[in-house]
């Protein structure tokens, strides 16, 4: 029987299907999700209010101070990987390759976990400068780098071969001509990317629970949980969540703005 | 040239010695795995001189210049610039490529720094002037090329001609000795063709010692002291422009320059628009 279609009817009566399921499943939610327990769980207005202004001035602050000290750090590292995937000294390229590969096959958390208690174990007495500061940059920019490294060598390998060329031909030596001349081009082509991972690694950051925190140190994840026990009310994970999302859902705003001006310039 | 900085391992009394050629090629060999490019090309470029370099697509002439500053290695043959060995394995070959301007076909300029950064980044960064000092030699350049008022541009801001002359700009600021240039008009639209081609012609008045790839004939016929014509991977004929451009003594000669002399008589090869080589009769 649907031979006898044309082509025009089936995709309408396909789009009347997809239509039908979207309303079907948000019926049944809006009718058998119980709203009243919801609300009373998870948006209490009087103990949303209460979190403020400690899990902006200490949760958040945290939550971004981690997430930049790991994003630093693994961006050095990255950068330093990506050249030695590049590099013509074989052993380079396959430590780079072992190393990316081992650190992208890996949860995060299970590096966490391996930061806080082999790092101490394997060199004992060696304190991990920073404090925690310095272990959640160790930990984020352990992940971070092996992600980083990948998009930096193609961003090298994006900037056309005559500006080495060209470079070389003025005299630079190949390092110098990578550092002044490849490197500059290539973070332009990466900026998107990078910013992509940024967003990863804000989420990443609340394995810093795993690590043992001080009150002080508390970032979104670990407040929100902590508040929500002392309750025994989930507002303050909802509250948290929001946070996460007021600095997420700009950012990737600003990644796709990147992206098309990118792709308008090439 | 008003700037000459010669490298400390250069000793300029006797870097050419009278006589001497400032490019000497002796028995050049240059194979890409089995494609053997270069085969024995023996050629010198006396200080001063202007060597154009003709020849059909794919006939070696890009791998012989890009051998002159060693952008390949050659497989086997010598190759002197200004005294020195390039091919001598121990030769400070980024110091010796400060001596040697390239100018290539696609102009490569650095697109993340303006026009005075494409000139002041090399010589800071490779000559260890100071800002002041490359800003100068940037400025002195500049108004070589007739691009003084373009100096805060950036290279995607300006017309191809206006880039390759920053271009030419560029490895002038490094005071160089030898200038190469590989097909520097080929990428132009043919109206862009003549400013580039004055600045080299300029450049050939002040006695820069060049070697140009080039299918512009008419430029040849002009500037060149000498006119290559290569084939297959070997010289097949060289002399005075005159000579080999309007009476070529080989067969393989004439052919490409009926070919290239009338472009109605073939299809242009891609990217190559001889256009205003075309030649009034006489
Ligand atoms: N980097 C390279 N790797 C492999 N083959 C090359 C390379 N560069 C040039 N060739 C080959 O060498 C030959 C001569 O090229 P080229 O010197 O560019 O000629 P021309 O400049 O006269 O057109 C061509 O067959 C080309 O494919
Ligand atoms: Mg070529």
């Amino acid at each position: 029987m649907t031979s006898r279609l044309t082509r025009r009817q089936r995709r309408r009566v396909w789009q009347a299907i997809q239509y039908a399921v979207f309303v079907a499943v948000l019926v049944l939610v809006v009718v058998l999700a119980d709203w009243d327990r919801l609300a009373n769980q998870f948006a209490q207005p009087d103990l949303a209010a209460r979190l403020f202004p400690d899990i902006i001035t200490i949760a958040l602050r945290n939550t971004v101070v981690y997430t930049f000290s790991g994003f630093l750090f693994g961006l050095v590292l990255g950068l330093v990987v990506a050249m030695m995937r590049l590099s013509s000294v074989t052993p380079y390229r396959w430590v780079a390759g072992v190393y990316i590969e081992l650190f992208r096959g890996l949860p995060a958390l299970l590096i966490f976990i391996f930061v806080g208690v082999a790092v101490p174990l394997a060199f004992p007495g060696a304190e991990i400068p920073g404090g925690i500061y310095g272990k959640v940059a160790l930990g984020l920019g352990l992940v971070a780098a092996a992600y980083m490294a990948e998009t930096i060598r193609a961003g090298i390998q994006a900037v056309p071969k005559g500006q080495m060329e060209a470079a070389r031909s003025l005299g630079f030596s190949h390092a110098r001509a990578m550092a002044s001349v490849i490197i500059p081009q290539a973070f332009r082509i990466v900026i998107p990317p990078l910013t992509n991972e940024l967003v990863l690694l804000f989420k990443d950051s609340s394995l810093v629970l795993f690590l043992g925190v001080t009150l002080e140190q508390r970032e979104l994840t670990k407040f929100g949980r902590d508040l929500a026990s002392e309750t025994a009310n989930s507002t303050p994970i909802l509250v948290a969540g929001l946070c996460y999302l007021l600095v997420t859902v700009p950012l990737s705003f600003v990644v796709r703005r990147l992206e098309a001006r990118a792709d308008k310039a090439t | 040239m008003p700037q000459q900085t010669p490298p400390a391992d250069a000793t300029p009394a006797d870097a050419t010695p009278a006589g001497r050629p400032e490019i000497e090629i002796r028995d050049l060999h240059k194979s890409f795995g089995d494609n053997h490019v270069l085969r024995g090309i023996d050629l010198d470029v006396a200080p001063g001189e202007v060597v154009c370099v003709i020849g059909p697509s794919g006939s070696g002439k890009s791998t012989l210049l890009r051998c002159v500053n060693l952008l390949e290695e050659p497989s086997r043959g010598t190759v002197h610039v200004g005294g020195t060995e390039l091919t001598d394995p121990d030769v400070d070959i980024d110091a010796v490529r400060r001596r040697i301007g390239m100018v290539f076909q696609q102009f490569n300029l650095f697109p993340h720094v303006d026009v005075t950064g494409n000139l002041t980044l090399p010589q800071r960064r490779v000559l260890g002037r100071d800002k002041a000092r490359a800003a100068e030699v940037a400025r002195e350049n500049l108004d070589r090329v007739g691009l003084a008022d373009k100096a805060g541009a950036f290279p995607a801001q300006l017309s191809g001609g206006q880039q390759q002359r920053v271009a030419i700009a560029r490895a002038l600021s490094m005071g160089p000795e030898v200038m190469l240039f590989d097909e520097p008009t080929s990428a132009l639209d043919p109206e862009l063709v003549g400013e580039v081609l004055s600045v080299m012609r300029l450049l050939a008045g002040e006695g820069m010692t060049m070697m140009v790839v080039t299918h512009e004939m008419s430029f040849a016929r002009e500037v060149a002291d000498r006119v290559v014509f290569m084939d297959g991977g070997v010289i097949v004929e060289q002399g005075p422009a005159a000579q080999v451009i309007t009476r070529p003594a080989h067969e393989r000669t004439r052919n490409f320059l009926d070919r290239i002399l009338d472009p109605a008589a073939v299809e242009p090869p891609v990217g190559e628009d001889p256009g205003p080589t075309r030649q009034p009769e006489g």
